[in-house]
């Protein structure tokens, strides 16, 4: 970009790269894809690509009552966490980029060192806790960890992006004689929707894809999601890999994350690079 | 004070109290709770038989060769992911932002990895270098179990990280890289810095703040290392990590008092490598609240 009058040969040669790159970033998951269309027979043929494609792992894949139910299950718990991240970041990102209060750095702080914190030291007491309280393996006992562990990015992305709204609208609105939740949710939460959605996806990535404590919460297809069930897998006999199977299914949790992406990159770098880079 | 300001701490207050009351009841309180647990020996499948037992569990895991291996082990990945991150991060973001075959179509692919469930990617690695139905063997004329063995494991578990990882590297360097002024390259250009001299004495200065920050993350991501190694080795051959440790001593058995003290342990590495960062090199991380 900085330099328009390059030469042919280094056009040729960043194009090289590019192609370089973008192979390296999608050699696994083509390899996945190829995996889970090999028939039963020739997943042990030393090949990249299938000799025939077939379907057959991906009908035992949906067959399998655990994979449907680790599926719904992964849905509804990342819906809610995101919404649920979402909503108390919201709330938190506006105090922290409109109004002025001596407890922004220590709520920043909170979120930093969170987004620092070992998930692993506390499955341990929550494991304890949530058998007390009657969480362990719900949707629930998932939802409040994803959700709290999520509060910092969706904090950060939000407030970044509340930085950036017109707030003269929101004087206006309070001169006209709104009050500030009013204007907040009559002026700003509208403007704000573009920084809610990309919060609210990478939550939602997060989410999808957690494994600690998705295994240590959780111990049947009440609130099992689906990175632990393919994890667990076991074939549909004893002396069966899965293999198949895991390829198949691995697919099927990789799409909706892979539409996301492609339908919302912009979004998703900024809101990545958001609190990183500041200017 | 004019109430109207009063008013609008106490909004603010208000406003913050769900985030802050979510945050420290599910993690401050369990942490706190996991200090508390750590002093006692308490096993599950013997809940009466608790008892206070002071520092006693975190001499034995102190004493214990497995401590160490994991925590040797946990520091190898470490290392060896993030360096090479950094490096390849460079590339990708400088490919990036020099893309001729268009940045979408770079930004897009790099999302894939990013997006992408670990499990999963660490079940395609371990497939791609598996002996039976893998492909690498072939295409290298190679005939070894990779995961069989201590030190190749390691490479494959290292490179799975860094090809989940780096793309978010890159995204991250490559936002730094465009706030490099080209004003300043050109005025580097004319002065007659070739291109490496170009880089190493403009460009990276310039962005070791977001280089900084970007590596102290990554860097306590990779040290808390579970998915990979628990799909690839189930921490076989010697490459347990200390949240392999943590995990087995805690939920596979069950053993709370000398869990928690496994856990405590490696908080308190979490905040050693924080500390490093902030202090040693100067990381600023409290002003990141204005992106």
């Amino acid at each position: 970009m900085s330099e328009k009058r390059e030469k042919p040969i280094e056009r040729v040669l960043w194009g090289a790269a590019s192609l370089l790159v973008v192979t390296y970033a999608l050699i696994p998951v083509a390899w996945m894809v190829s995996l889970s269309l090999k028939r039963s027979a020739d997943l042990g043929d030393d090949r990249f690509l299938p000799r025939v494609v077939s379907f057959e792992h991906y009908e035992a894949v949906f067959r399998d009552p655990q994979f449907s139910a680790a599926l719904r299950n992964s849905i509804g718990i990342g819906a809610i966490s995101s919404l649920a991240a979402v909503l108390l970041g919201m709330f938190a990102a506006y105090a922290i980029a409109r109004l002025d209060f001596p407890g922004r750095r220590l709520i920043l702080g909170a979120a930093l060192s969170i987004a620092m914190f070992p998930p692993v030291s506390i499955i341990g007491p929550l494991f304890n806790m949530w058998r007390t309280l009657g969480l362990y393996d719900t949707w629930l006992g998932l939802i409040l960890p994803y959700m709290t562990f999520t509060l910092p990015l969706a904090i950060w992305t939000l407030s970044a992006f509340f930085r950036e709204i017109p707030w003269e609208l929101e004087r206006a609105a309070r001169v006209d004689g709104a009050t500030p939740v009013q204007a907040f949710v009559h002026v700003i939460a509208p403007l704000a929707a573009p920084g809610v959605f990309t919060a609210a996806i990478l939550v939602f990535i997060f989410a999808w894809n957690d494994f600690l404590f998705a295994i240590s919460l959780t111990s049947t297809n009440d609130a099992r999601t689906a990175p632990a069930a393919i994890a667990f897998f076991t074939g549909s006999s004893r002396f069966e890999q899965p293999t198949g199977s895991i390829a198949a299914a691995s697919v099927v949790v990789t799409l909706p994350i892979i539409v996301i992406v492609l339908a919302f990159q912009r979004r998703i770098v900024s809101g990545l690079t958001a609190g990183a880079v500041k200017g | 004070m004019s109430a109207r300001r009063m008013a609008e701490r106490r909004l603010a207050w208000l406003l913050c109290a769900p985030a802050a009351t979510a945050m420290l009841l599910v993690t401050a309180y369990p942490m706190l709770y996991a200090s508390w647990l750590s002093l006692f020996r308490y096993d599950l499948r013997f809940p009466d038989e608790r008892q206070l037992v002071g520092l006693d569990n975190y001499v034995s895991v102190l004493t214990s060769e497995a401590w160490w291996q994991a925590l040797f082990n946990t520091t190898l990945i470490t290392l060896g992911s993030v360096s090479c991150e950094l490096i390849l991060g460079f590339v990708f973001a400088l490919v990036m932002h020099r893309a001729v075959l268009g940045l979408r179509l770079v930004r897009t692919a790099l999302l894939v990895p990013y997006g992408i469930i670990t499990v999963v990617a660490a079940m395609s690695w371990r497939f791609a270098f598996d002996p039976t139905t893998g492909f690498v063997n072939a295409l290298l004329g190679l005939e070894g179990a990779w995961l069989a063995e201590r030190w190749s494991a390691f490479f494959i578990i290292i490179q799975t990280e860094i090809w989940k990882t780096t793309p978010f590297m890159g995204l991250l360097l490559l936002a730094g890289l465009t706030l490099v002024p080209v004003d300043l390259l050109r005025a580097a250009r004319v002065d007659g810095a070739n291109a490496v001299q170009r880089f190493f004495k403009v460009t990276l200065p310039l962005m070791r703040p977001v280089m900084l920050v970007a590596l102290l993350f990554r860097t306590l991501d990779a040290f808390r290392i579970f998915d990979t190694v628990f799909v690839q080795t189930r921490g076989a051959q010697s490459t347990d990590t200390v949240s392999i440790v943590g995990y087995d001593a805690l939920i596979t058995r069950l053993n709370l008092g000398l869990g928690s003290a496994v856990s405590v342990l490696i908080f308190l590495c979490v905040l050693a490598i924080a500390a490093l960062y902030v202090k040693g090199l100067g990381v600023d991380v409290a002003d990141r609240e204005a992106p």
